[in-house]
Order: C-alpha cells, then sequence, then structure tokens
C-alpha cells in the first residue's frame, strides 16, 4: 500500500546568498518539531536539509527543495539548476571537494556534506547531469528512532 | 560544567545569552568546518570554532549546540550576535586559541563527541 502523503511544502533556494543559506533548514527545523515529530529524527532531517541547502547555495543558480511528510517517512527532495557532477563516486567520497578556498573559508566545501546526508538518511538517491543540475532525494523513516 | 564556569576558565567575553549559563555540558564540539559539526554533534554539546560568520550560528543552530565559543580573540559581526540572540544560544569570544582551550577543558574533565 502506498504512504499517505500528509504534508508537501516547496521552498525557493536561491544560489549565491550565503546570508539567506540555512533559512529554509531553520523553517522546516520549527515545522517539523511543532507537528510533534520526534527530536532525533526532525535533528537528522534538519542536518540533510541544511547541506543539501549549502550544496545549492555554493555550487548551483538556483534550485528548490520539497519536504513531503507521509505516515511513514520524511521525504526531502532538493532538485537544482547548476553545474551537476560529473562523477557522482567521486562526490560522496568523504574528504572529496571541488569547493574554492572562499567557500571554504565560510567553513563548508572540506568534502563531508554529501557523506553526511548519506550518513542521516535511511534512503539516499542522488542523480546529477552535468550542465543541468543535481538532484537528491532523502527518506528518513518516522519509526527509525521511536 | 556550567556555561558560567567555562566562561570564568576561559577568561571570555559573553556577548549574548548571559541569561543562559546554568546550562550544563559535558562534551566538545570543535572546529572551523560546519560539516564536522554537524557530522559529530548529537545535541547540547558546547562548539568552539574560528569561524563567526551567520553559517557559525546557523549550524549551532541546527546541530542544536548549547553554547558557542569563538576562539583567538575574533568577534563576529553585529548581524551574528543578533542572530544568535534570536536563535536563544549563548556566545562567548576567548582570546585563547583552540588548541588552549581544547586542552584546558578537556584536563577539567570534558570529552570531545566521537
Amino acid at each position: 500500500m502506498m504512504a499517505a502523503e500528509l504534508l508537501r511544502e516547496n521552498f525557493a533556494l536561491q544560489g549565491r546568498n550565503f546570508d539567506k543559506a540555512g533559512e529554509v533548514s531553520s523553517e522546516i527545523k520549527v515545522i517539523l518539531r511543532d507537528l510533534g515529530i520526534e527530536a532525533t529524527t526532525v535533528r537528522r532531517l534538519v542536518i540533510v536539509a541544511f547541506e543539501g541547502e549549502m550544496n545549492v547555495v555554493m555550487y548551483a543558480d538556483r534550485g528548490t527543495l520539497t519536504l513531503v511528510l507521509t505516515d511513514e517517512d520524511i521525504r526531502l527532495e532538493i532538485v537544482d539548476e547548476g553545474p551537476g557532477i560529473p562523477d557522482i563516486d567521486l562526490a560522496m567520497q568523504p574528504g572529496y571537494s571541488t569547493a574554492s578556498d572562499e567557500l571554504r573559508e565560510m567553513g563548508f566545501g572540506f568534502g563531508m556534506g554529501l557523506p553526511n546526508m548519506k550518513k542521516n538518511a535511511d534512503e539516499f538517491r542522488i542523480e546529477s547531469e552535468v550542465g543541468k543540475g543535481t538532484s537528491v532525494y532523502v527518506s528518513i523513516r518516522l519509526d527509525a528512532n521511536a | 560544567m556550567k556555561l558560567s564556569e567555562i566562561r570564568d576558565i576561559l577568561q571570555a567575553e559573553v556577548l549574548t545569552g548571559e541569561e543562559d549559563l546554568a546550562a550544563d555540558v559535558q562534551q566538545v564540539v570543535a572546529s572551523d568546518g560546519m560539516s564536522e559539526i554537524l557530522a559529530f554533534a548529537k545535541s547540547r554539546e558546547l562548539m568552539i570554532t574560528g569561524l563567526t560568520n551567520i553559517q557559525s550560528i546557523r549550524t549551532a543552530d541546527i546541530a542544536g549546540v548549547s553554547a558557542v565559543v569563538y576562539c583567538r580573540g575574533k568577534y563576529p559581526d553585529r548581524k551574528v550576535i543578533e542572530f544568535a540572540r534570536q536563535k536563544k544560544i549563548p556566545v562567548m569570544v576567548t582570546r585563547m586559541v583552540m588548541f588552549d582551550i581544547c586542552g584546558i577543558l578537556y584536563a577539567r574533565g570534558l570529552k570531545g563527541v566521537s
């Protein structure tokens, strides 16, 4: 049986806007907490959202983050218009990064973002097309930390 | 260890959250890499960093740390302090370098997160 969808919200992400980077993730944290979702689940989901949001801000022109709550899990879909990732296996390796010194000085770009997202997810899928963009799909089960 | 004790030990100046220094911390995350803090913090740790931009507070909020200590005498912009105040995250700054801060707090019984 398909999981019943309880909530779906879209958030626009703006590339290169470092002042606003993380606002969507903070908003999601409040939404999930107000819904009474268990704290560890919220934490894992919000870390995934924040790393994903930072990736869009750092590398892409724009993107969309979609939050979906079902009766079984919480899902995030982060879809961007950007340069894409030529070698996903390499990008998933901890410590691998193409970030500039400027990005590293901001505390990001140490090659931990995508591995961090995968670590906190129960399901993780990434698709990318060079010159078009990258999409990341994540699911965290609601019963995982119950 | 109470945040107020940490303030005294590190001879730190409190920039915001003076009223919340009774909170107790047992563990510490220390890094200038925000992803490292996000990867290791479990919740309610003390966060020590030399990164004073808005992302440091955003990371502190997302990671759910108890307080932020800026090392090497680096002061954040006013908007960063204001953001921390909104998020109710105590922030202090000390002139000590990160190595010394970690050594001193470790010797007093605080531990890292692994």
